[in-house]
């Protein structure tokens, strides 16, 4: 009897569509996040993520609307980044329904902004988004660095060091996201996972290359990670959650059947 | 039509349990409101909450809710959750020491620093997820619920009841604490039904046709 390891899909919403497509025979709008949401549910997710990658800001409103309609017919966690620079964006995800909002690009920009975010909002919905990078050269002792716009802008500081200080500032849970092998399908960057995650106190969502349902449980047992998020896995229905849950209960994970 | 008041004293957004409640039971009128007269009036009460103690009880205290809260404990169905419930100890040791509204004798503390489950993994704070609720007794609000379901919880503080007699149900992190309170009319719960899909719902369903008798 112990809390359950959590399996979170993602989705990538552009325009108030889901991007990459998916792929499920019983869904008639795959574009839908609506119905790919209320698909997710039924297969026992235990969160849903959706990033917002609206580029620009006129049709940040249609992200709104999506959580509104999930929340009013979804009654689990529901996590959304992606353009969350402002207390007051913060203010109207969770007006909406959402229960956490993830802060990235933002947070580096300036941390102090995770603080006053924790502080207003409560540490519980703040959810910190890293997207780290291999910087050491082989033979080297591992090291990670913190890139944003996508992992091609470097910025010097290192993950570890990093994911502490946000912590500090009142991050409730780290989303770390591996930039080397995201859309890899080479499973997750064990090391970085379970160095972030032994490094700090709060839960961490290991994220970036997942491509069978072992990355998943190694994310786990290996990367010591509370959570594991995927995207296209679950999307062109190669597996159902379902199918991952059962796969990770057989490697003596516990989690929420 | 019956009727059941949300709390609404500024701590957090009512979203997602004014629509969870809708959806358990579409019969039953469901309104936000921070009005005393309004409170009183409904046939039952939800006391949401997220965010800090501290905050939670001065918000309450200057808008006089604080009063009504403890008015509708001795006389109507209220479901306290998450912040809510912790609200209704005697005190929390969060914020320095928060004195609250001692409904159930008892005190809110923090977990223990430093946690290993079993094999030595470090376990996290917030205690975040999806964990057992392990009923110890019967009660109309467990109906339907299978013993040991698995609901979403979110939360650094628990409640400690002086009295073990009002403990309705405990989760492991890792050792036993009090997630559920009840007494009488009063139901108080650390996680979140409105975020425990089927468990939550039916819990909601069960609260809104709830007389306020233990069985």
């Amino acid at each position: 009897m112990s809390l359950a390891k959590r399996i979170i899909p993602c989705l990538d919403v552009d325009n108030g569509r889901v991007v990459k497509g998916v792929k499920f025979v019983d869904i008639r709008d795959a574009g839908d996040p609506v119905e790919i949401a209320r698909r997710y549910d039924r297969e026992g997710a235990d969160e849903i993520t959706f990033l917002d990658i609206t580029a620009t800001h006129d049709n940040r409103d249609t992200i709104v609307h999506v959580v509104e309609q999930v929340a009013s017919e979804v009654f689990i966690p529901l996590t959304v980044g992606g353009g969350i620079r402002t207390l007051d964006d913060i203010r109207r995800m969770l007006n909406a329904g959402a229960d956490k909002v993830g802060i990235n690009s933002a947070a580096v920009s300036n941390p102090e902004f995770v603080r006053e975010a924790a502080e207003r909002f409560g540490s519980q919905c703040i959810v910190v988004a890293i997207d780290a990078k291999k910087t050491s050269l082989p033979g080297e002792p591992s090291r990670w660095e913190i890139f944003t716009h996508g992992g091609r802008k470097p910025t010097g500081i290192d993950a570890i060091a990093w994911a502490k200080k946000m912590v500090d500032y009142g991050a409730g849970e780290i989303l770390l996201t591996s930039m080397d092998r995201d859309g890899t399908r080479e499973g997750f960057d064990l090391p970085l996972t379970r160095a972030i995650s032994e490094a700090v106190t709060v839960p961490v969502i290991a994220s970036g290359g997942v491509g069978n349902l072992d990355h998943l449980a190694d994310g786990v047992l290996e990367g010591k990670a509370d959570a594991v998020l995927a995207a296209s896995i679950f999307h062109f229905a190669e597996y159902t959650i379902e199918q991952a849950k059962q796969h990770m209960a057989s490697r003596g994970i516990e989690v929420r059947l | 039509m019956s009727s059941v008041a949300v709390i609404d004293y500024g701590m957090g957004n009512l979203h997602s349990i004014v629509k969870a409640l809708q959806h358990a039971a579409p019969e039953v009128d469901v309104a936000c409101v921070a009005d005393a007269d309004a409170i009183l009036r409904a046939d039952r009460v939800v006391f949401p909450g997220v965010g800090a103690i501290r905050d939670c009880m001065q918000a309450l205290n200057q808008s006089g809710l604080s009063a009504v809260i403890q008015q509708v404990a001795e006389s109507k169905p209220l479901l306290g959750i998450c912040l809510g419930m912790q609200a209704l100890l005697t005190d929390s040791e969060e914020n320095g020491g928060t004195p609250c509204l001692d409904v159930f004798a008892g005190h809110v503390v923090h977990f223990p620093e430093a946690l290993t489950d079993g094999e030595g993994n470090s376990l996290k704070i917030p205690h975040m997820g999806w964990n057992q609720v392990h009923q110890l007794h019967p009660h109309p609000l467990w109906k339907n619920i299978p013993q040991d379901s698995r609901f979403y919880f979110v939360h650094s503080y628990y409640a400690q009841p002086d009295n073990a007699a009002v403990m309705a149900a405990t989760t492991q992190y890792p050792e036993a604490f009090t997630c559920a309170l009840a007494q009488d009319n009063v139901f108080a719960v650390q996680f979140h039904p409105e975020k425990s899909q089927a468990v939550g719902l039916q819990l909601l369903k069960n609260f809104l046709h709830w007389d306020g008798h233990v069985l």
